[in-house]
């Protein structure tokens, strides 16, 4: 029986208190809290393990190389790849955009043409947007349509063998749609293009398996996962990480190195230069051993019931309006109440101890297309709670009448 | 006479202190929003928005009588709260008494603490526009 309550207790910044109100959590689009096991996990890495990784031959290195590797042995396993030197690690999804779109930038040309959406985080526009500056390919973005979702027809019509990559996020961070990426993949290898899916909002929220998606790009963000922040993973496909150059040069991420000429490290260092969040790394494991002991399937249906529960109170509420109204969306409500500034409704949630997130979510061309400055945005993770949504649907309703 | 920057800063800071709670502060703070009056459209462009602010503000500022009169607005009712406070306090004074005043009323009210780092530094940014524009109409 599925139980945030019990969940609760591993996660202790949840029993804080915010302005003498008891916290009531709903920015987990933006970071989820951290598992106790995560914790404990940073602390006595530098108590008792704290030793670079993969040079030393020392037993502090080798332990901490160890466990560092089985993080990545871990990631592996729960996105199903089919091998472990396909994660790579990265400082986030930000950092692995960034690092495809400077690699894609070496091998694209004038000519090739690059498909995103518009509903894509800054995350996975501007890197794309600096790319095509830097190869001279061109940039096509997909339109949404006023519910929220990809408009698929265009989207076909703009494939064509000019395409070399399709960049596209799997859940919208600041509309809550899911995308249908398995659709979206199969169109997009129906040419000779790659695709890559921006899995922020989705790696906590959705079963992955990229092996059956046969998707050639995926990342995410352990902090979204329960996990570290300063912690993110590059899955690619073996054949297409090796055919990318390298991002960042240093060390690590080279085989020989001469005063002229530089071999490069096999994958997974290739791409790993310098030295990584280590300790954030170890405990991101634990993270993931948490979503795997309670189920992402059962996380996923526990925060479908407050979706539900929460767009039923929420649409109660006279001139409130969602903005996102896909059929298929994740633990994400995005809304406006007319006459009101969302910067203002925030500010007397957090003063009642709900956090929320107002303003345009990294999304700027989402707020344009959708005529709206801004929104308040709450989102759900694993260990929020129905009383929690009725608290925070009446604060909403307090604030609303303060400021009316 | 116009009352001093000080004198004006003291006694919102009083009005602010008949106020236990932050419920009823923040109350205040919406009445003085709504309180501001409106501005011209024509002001609410481009080159009068404050940078910085997450929610939208436009500051305009004339000369009128060797005095400096502040014009603002914005989007959202607390921060046209926090700018009727700053006009109430600037607005009206001369150039060299804005550039070379400090506004310990803010601090005094405890506004900086109830703002984070980003939206203290929106407020920062308002009151050095401010500045910048008595600084302007000085040298004139």
């Amino acid at each position: 029986m599925y139980s945030p309550e019990n969940i609760r207790k591993y996660f202790p910044i949840l029993d804080s208190e915010v302005n003498q109100h008891k916290l009531v959590y709903l920015d987990n689009a933006a970071t989820t809290q951290k598992h106790q096991s995560v914790i404990d996990t940073v602390s006595q890495f530098y108590e008792k393990e704290n030793s670079n990784i993969h040079r030393g031959v020392h037993y502090l290195s080798q332990l901490s190389t160890n466990k560092f590797e089985q993080t990545r042995e871990s990631v592996k396993n729960f996105i199903n790849a089919q091998h472990t030197h396909e994660v790579i690690f990265t400082k986030g999804t930000t950092d692995s955009i960034n690092l495809l779109a400077f690699s894609y930038s070496k091998i694209l040309k004038k000519g090739d043409e690059v498909i995103v959406s518009e509903m894509e985080h800054h995350s996975n526009l501007v890197p794309w947007q600096m790319c095509c500056d830097y190869s001279q390919a061109t940039l096509k973005v997909i339109p949404i349509t006023n519910s929220g979702e990809l408009d698929m027809s265009f989207f076909k019509k703009e494939l064509s063998k000019k395409t070399k990559l399709v960049a596209l996020t799997h859940i919208s961070n600041s509309l809550g749609t899911i995308n249908p990426i398995e659709k979206i993949i199969e169109l997009t290898h129906q040419t000779d293009a790659k695709i890559l899916i921006d899995g922020a909002q989705a790696a906590a929220h959705a079963k992955l398996d990229v092996q059956k998606l046969d998707v050639d790009f995926y990342c995410f963000s352990a902090h979204k996962l329960y996990g570290p922040t300063g912690v993110g993973v590059l899955y690619g496909k073996e054949k297409l990480l090796n055919m990318l150059p390298p991002y960042q040069g240093g060390g690590e991420m080279i085989k020989d190195v001469s005063i002229h000429k530089t071999t490069y490290a096999e994958l997974p260092h290739k791409f790993e230069a310098g030295t990584p969040n280590i300790a954030g790394v170890i405990a991101f494991k634990k993270a993931i051993d948490f979503i795997e002991e309670i189920g992402v399937e059962n996380m996923k249906e526990h925060e479908d019931i407050l979706l539900n529960y929460a767009t039923l109170k929420l649409e109660e509420i006279p001139n409130l309006s969602i903005i996102g109204t896909a059929p298929k969306k994740s633990g994400i409500i995005s809304f406006v109440v007319s006459g009101i500034h969302h910067y203002d409704l925030g500010l007397i949630l957090d003063k009642l101890g709900v956090a929320i997130r107002t303003g345009h979510h990294c999304t700027q061309p989402v707020m344009k297309k959708m005529n709206v400055s801004g929104t308040s945005r709450i989102s759900f993770a694993c260990y929020n709670t129905k009383t929690e949504l009725d608290y925070t649907v009446d604060c909403i309703k307090k604030a609303i009448k303060m400021l009316s | 006479m116009q009352d001093s920057i000080e004198n004006i800063g003291e006694e919102i800071v009083d009005e602010f202190n008949m106020f236990e709670n932050w419920i009823d502060k923040y109350d205040y703070l919406i009445d003085l929003g709504k309180s501001l009056p409106k501005i011209d459209e024509k002001y609410k462009v481009e080159d009068n928005i404050i940078t910085g602010c997450q929610s939208q503000v436009w500051l305009h500022a004339k000369q009128e009588d060797n005095k400096v009169v502040f014009i603002a607005d914005s989007d959202a009712i607390m921060t046209k709260g926090i700018i009727a406070m700053l006009i109430r306090v600037l607005s009206g004074q001369k150039a060299e008494k804005i550039i070379n005043t400090n506004l310990d009323f803010i601090n005094k009210i405890g506004l900086n603490e109830q703002l984070s780092q980003t939206r203290a530094n929106g407020l920062n940014s308002m009151i050095k526009q401010m500045k910048i524009y008595a600084l302007a109409f000085k040298d004139k």
